[in-house]
């Protein structure tokens, strides 16, 4: 075999193209720059999640799927710092918000849902990452479990903050009616499916292909944007049925929680 | 500094070898592909080494298991905040691999390819003098697909990103060339160690 000495990446052809490319540029100077967010009101969307909305002076703006980098300081000056979604979509009101389940004995989430208040800064830096980001631009089709939704749900905010007409689907899991996040805000665009208990009427069990069948059978021109967020577990899952329906590989974007 | 009214923290308990801006998962492994796991039957993974080598070269499993056994025991450190102590991978050593085709005086980098088309650059001082492995083994067992099997890179000292899933080949390069993660904002070496998350950083 003989190459040439003028290689590029390029020349090297993978077996497959699962990978998909990123949606967007991203800005390195406002990922890098922590800001000072304060809190101004927090929200109980289930037993186990609130929403927390922050003030964020000089937020550079972000799409809907991007996340950000948050630090919690104590006073001996140790550090622990998370990534979190963002739940809201782009607007121009200084705010952004997230919700947060709480973990169990979780050093971040356990201060934001039994200490935090209004009032109380912490530091934020970001919008981050542009591989999981929705411009809004090609047909969206959602597939989220239980804080999972966040980053989904700041698409579905976006869609009907900008009367888009690209469309746009949300499958989202969770183990039952109290523990649906956003539960009040869900449209027609939203379909729950209930893994534990289920209102009277409504099926228990987990995203099935029958979920998807409908959606992949008459897909929308130029076909779906699949987005999966969740545990590994249900990423694992949800990825599989999207294949097994036909849904092309490099066109579904996963985000696992860890 | 910023300190944040009523926050303690965990524990300050000492823990050596844990990065700035890390946490211990523990027993957790999280996982974090970005896409969609494939499948590869050990007897369908192959793995080349090409770009600016004297001798192009590919490997199957069996060849590749031929090579002199080599392993790394360790740490392991995730871009998203999670460390894992005392991890056992078993392979061989990059450096079995490269010596054989023979990288050109001409070559610095290297892009790393994942049987999904994946990707990530290094350095190619990152990727010699013992210091990254092409595993098949966790823990004495074959490497579970989630988690890169049938056979991924291993670069610990790096951010886990650049330890490729599903290692289909690198492609030795006289430049750096943005992978999938450095392509999308993130760090174009990620050294834990000066916590070089982000591009900027």
């Amino acid at each position: 075999m003989t190459e040439t000495a003028t290689h590029t990446a390029g020349t090297f052809t993978p077996p497959a193209r699962f990978a998909v490319p990123g949606r967007i540029e991203v800005s390195g100077r406002a990922a890098t720059t922590w800001r000072t967010a304060t809190l101004t009101e927090i929200r109980r969307e289930t037993p186990r999640a609130s929403t927390f909305r922050l003030a964020v002076p000089g937020w550079a703006g972000h799409l809907p799927g991007q996340h950000l980098m948050l630090r919690l300081t104590a006073e001996d000056g140790y550090r622990a710092q998370r990534h979190y979604s963002l739940a809201s979509a782009p607007d121009d009101s200084g705010h952004i918000e997230l919700t947060l389940d709480r973990v169990p004995d979780g050093e971040v989430s356990g201060w934001f849902h039994t200490v935090a208040r209004p009032g109380d800064e912490i530091e934020v830096r970001g919008p981050l990452s542009g591989f999981f980001a929705w411009p809004g631009d090609r047909p969206a089709l959602l597939l989220g479990a239980g804080s999972g939704v966040v980053p989904l749900m700041s698409m579905v905010r976006h869609h009907r903050a900008r009367g888009l007409t690209v469309p746009l689907r949300l499958l989202v899991s969770a183990r039952g009616p109290e523990e649906l996040i956003y539960a009040r805000e869900y449209g027609t665009e939203t379909t729950p499916v209930f893994t534990r208990t289920a209102p009277a009427g409504v099926p228990v069990g987990r995203l099935a292909p029958g979920h998807l069948a409908p959606l992949l059978a008459d897909p929308p021109a130029g076909g779906w944007e699949a987005y999966v967020c969740g545990s590994n577990a249900f990423a694992e899952h949800a990825s599989r049925l999207l294949v097994a329906a036909g849904q092309p590989v490099d066109r579904i974007r996963i985000e696992r929680f860890g | 500094m910023n300190t944040t009214r009523g926050f303690t923290g965990r524990p300050r308990a000492a823990r050596p070898g844990l990065p700035p801006g890390q946490y211990d998962a523990g027993d957790d492994w999280p996982v974090l592909s970005a896409e969609v796991t494939p499948q590869i039957a050990p007897a369908d993974w192959s793995f080349r080494v090409g770009g600016l080598v004297a001798e192009p070269r590919t490997w199957d499993l069996a060849a590749a298991r031929r090579l002199p056994a080599s392993g790394y025991a360790g740490d392991i450190h995730c871009v998203t905040g999670w460390s894992k102590f005392g991890v056992r991978f078993g392979g061989v050593s990059l450096d079995a691999f490269l010596d054989a085709a023979g990288p050109l005086p001409s070559a610095t980098h290297a892009v790393a390819h994942a049987h999904t088309g994946y990707t990530a650059n290094l350095p190619l001082a990152d990727l010699t003098g013992g210091r990254a492995w092409i595993v098949w083994e966790y823990d004495g067992r074959p490497l579970a697909p989630e988690h890169g099997g049938p056979a991924r890179l291993v670069v610990p000292h790096l951010y886990f990103w650049k330890s490729v899933k599903w290692i289909a080949g690198l492609e030795l390069l006289d430049h750096d060339e943005p992978g999938f993660w450095e392509q999308n904002g993130y760090h174009a070496r990620g050294n834990p160690w000066e916590e070089q998350r982000y591009s900027g950083d």
